[in-house]
């Protein structure tokens, strides 16, 4: 059965006040075959047309690498799936996926930002976020230890280094389950270590046929990634 | 720990965690009303007779410190986007905002109303009124307020702009509840009237609040 | 030992931590001392035993005149001297000084229902006062709300100084200005006004308060001193993560 997602109107979010919270089901240990499919997308932001007429799919279990010059929408592709930025024509739809949850909901989205509170200890920032963005995903220590920053977990957060907030975003990934991961320079600020450890995190989650859509400058040493190329040749 | 009682327990930890807390509302209350009679006089039974007045004012000037940072903050750290992808619906997320923004600013705002109260000569009445006034009141402030914070995050400016949006909205709020104060106080006009229209607006604020900050937010997201 | 290495704050701590606690005896000595000369005082024949509220009052203002004289001491030593403990000495008394501005301003009140007929009046003096009051609520402000305190030493500084001006108009302010407050009957010209059955026992609570903010100040450098190197603590171990 599938959810086609149309540009949004007001009527979109709005319509859920009325509805009563569905009960979830625990999440499964592998996600049911889901296909992310966009036809003529496009995408104005500020008044320019950052890409048009964009076509592609994304199956279960794939890794869909975004590369393109800077400026070519590879953020903006990434916010327009997270429903952060309005479609501006065509379709975006998620085949098999959650019948009555918009997209974004089954999205996560580490974007440049690391929407972290300095004056929050870096548990606390985490436990905020697994307990708001839903249900399953790893408890929060288990969440700091794969990402490595356990024996942070009571500093407040304004003492950690660039590298160190990008594995706790990393970690906010794991405290949540939700299928689509939609990942803005993943490995920037990482050292050669947290980026070896971010890429097992992520093969896990393609193992589990979850999807994702990375943009990237570089390689992210997955095999089988889909590259999917936005502003002609990079 | 529920989403909601997560985001407000958040809110309140990071408000009464950084640059002085629930605190500095307060000082800048008090502030404000001991400038008042540096510019009028000491003169007591004017004082007394404007009390209410002066509590109001300085209980509005000192909500609208807090309100820019309310979504400001979020917006720049990126939270913002996260909190728009949650399981909760925006409307509600930002009404849980403005609940933690009430409980650590507008709250301890009456709380200070008594001892301020006692500063400008009022009379016990005077005194509950005007604390049982702005106890109302105070959400209205918050939930008005919270449609000009909106907007001036989406439009990304800062300074003046969310006084300037946001005080003209709360005139009302601001008449109802000086004419409640003084009606305790003086009369003719019976306590009620004022009050219950007060009650209807923060109620009405209660829904606008939400719906058109939410709205702000969502249509202003690039 | 020479009192310059003082300034060096593990000396200090080992110094306050041996200190502390027969300043914390001889401050309860003084005050049992103290009490008991109020009691023994006689009673004022217009307002009764509630001229006694003075042997409070008087030393708590005085004090928080005193403490923002010694704050603005120790803004000097960071911003002239660079001493390392001066801000340390001006945070830590920055909050007591308020306490004692408080109870001041709170004794006064209470004593100005009976006397006066009103709990707080525009007068002079207890303006000024009010306004030292919410001076040191504003440099606390200012150390809480920036991080650093290095950084916040400074600003701070500036402000205990600039808050100086403040000092002799709450002192004068009784003779410049026609107030409701009484006029000075201690240090004035022509020496104290005061008969010594009042005077001895304000002295002896003025003793007994000196000694408690000379504690309270000692144990909250102490402190302030052990929260900052807390502070370096963890951001090393962040840094070693």
């Amino acid at each position: 059965m599938s959810q086609v997602v149309v540009p949004r109107d007001k009527a979109d979010r709005g319509s859920r006040l009325a509805r009563p919270t569905p009960s979830r089901p625990a999440p499964p240990a592998e996600w049911p075959l889901m296909r992310l499919v966009a036809s003529a997308l496009s995408c104005v932001r500020g008044g320019r047309e950052v890409f048009s007429g964009l076509e592609f799919a994304a199956a279960a279990g794939d890794l869909v690498a975004i590369i393109g010059p800077n400026g070519a929408g590879k953020s903006s592709l990434l916010r327009l799936v997270a429903g952060l930025v309005p479609i501006a024509s065509g379709q975006l739809a998620l085949e098999g996926g959650a019948p009555d949850l918009p997209l974004a909901e089954q999205a996560h989205y580490l974007g440049h930002l690391d929407a972290l509170k300095p004056s929050l200890s870096v548990a606390e920032n985490l436990q905020f976020w697994a307990a708001y963005l839903g249900e399953g995903g790893l408890p929060v220590a288990g969440a700091l230890d794969a990402v490595g920053l356990l024996g942070l977990a009571d500093l407040p957060a304004a003492y950690l280094s660039a590298g160190q907030r990008r594995r706790l975003s990393v970690a906010r990934l794991l405290v949540a389950e939700r299928p689509i991961w939609l990942l803005d320079e993943p490995t920037s600020a990482l050292d050669a270590a947290a980026q070896q450890r971010l890429v097992e995190l992520m093969r896990a989650h393609l193992n589990r046929r979850g999807i994702i859509l990375a943009a990237t400058h570089a390689p992210l040493g997955i095999e089988g990634a889909r590259e999917l190329c936005l502003g002609g040749t990079p | 720990m529920t989403a909601l009682s997560a985001l407000l327990v958040r809110d309140m930890r990071l408000t009464l965690r950084v640059g002085g807390g629930a605190l500095m509302g307060v000082l800048f209350f008090l502030v404000v009303v001991t400038l008042v009679p540096f510019a009028i006089g000491p003169d007591l039974a004017l004082l007394a007779r404007i009390g209410p007045a002066i509590l109001w004012l300085g209980a509005l000037l000192a909500s609208l410190l807090a309100l820019d940072r309310l979504f400001a903050s979020d917006h720049d750290d990126g939270s913002l986007d996260l909190v728009m992808m949650g399981r909760m619906p925006l409307e509600l997320a930002v009404a849980v905002k403005a609940l933690a923004h009430w409980l650590t600013t507008g709250l301890p705002l009456v709380i200070a109303v008594p001892v301020l109260g006692l500063f400008l000569n009022l009379d016990g009445t005077a005194i509950g009124a005007a604390a049982l006034t702005l106890l109302v009141g105070t959400p209205a402030l918050t939930l008005i307020g919270m449609i000009g914070a909106a907007l001036a995050v989406v439009l990304r400016r800062g300074g003046l702009l969310v006084p300037v949006l946001v005080l003209p909205l709360t005139i009302p709020v601001l008449i109802f509840g000086v004419a409640a104060a003084n009606a305790a106080v003086v009369g003719p006009v019976p306590f009620g009237t004022p009050f219950t229209i007060l009650c209807a607006l923060t109620l009405v604020g209660l829904v606008i609040g939400p719906v058109a900050s939410a709205a702000a937010l969502r249509h202003g997201m690039e | 030992m020479a009192l310059i290495d003082l300034a060096n704050p593990t000396r200090f701590l080992g110094f306050a931590g041996k200190l502390l606690p027969w300043l914390a005896a001889a401050t309860l000595f003084a005050f049992a001392v103290g009490v008991a000369q109020v009691l023994s005082a006689p009673d004022d024949y217009q307002q009764g035993a509630t001229v006694k509220i003075m042997f409070i009052h008087v030393p708590a203002a005085s004090l928080s005149l005193v403490i923002w004289g010694l704050m603005s001491a120790a803004a000097l030593g960071t911003l002239v001297w660079r001493h390392p403990l001066a801000d340390v000495a001006a945070k830590s008394a920055a909050p007591i000084g308020a306490g004692f501005t408080l109870l001041c301003l709170l004794t006064g009140a209470l004593w100005g229902r009976p006397m006066w007929g009103a709990y707080w009046v525009w007068d002079a003096r207890l303006t000024s006062e009010l306004v030292l009051f919410l001076m040191y609520l504003g440099v606390i402000a200012l150390w809480h709300t920036v991080e650093d305190p290095a950084r916040a030493a400074r600003a701070a500084a500036v402000l205990a100084l600039v808050g100086l001006i403040n000092l002799p108009i709450i002192k004068f302010s009784v003779d410049w200005w026609n107030t409701l407050h009484q006029p000075a009957s201690i240090l004035r010209l022509g020496g104290p006004a005061i008969h010594e059955s009042i005077l001895v026992p304000l002295a002896a609570m003025a003793v007994a308060f000196i000694l408690l903010f000379v504690t309270l100040h000692l144990a909250a450098m102490r402190n302030e001193i052990l929260r900052r190197r807390v502070r370096t603590l963890r951001m090393l171990q962040a840094q070693g993560a």
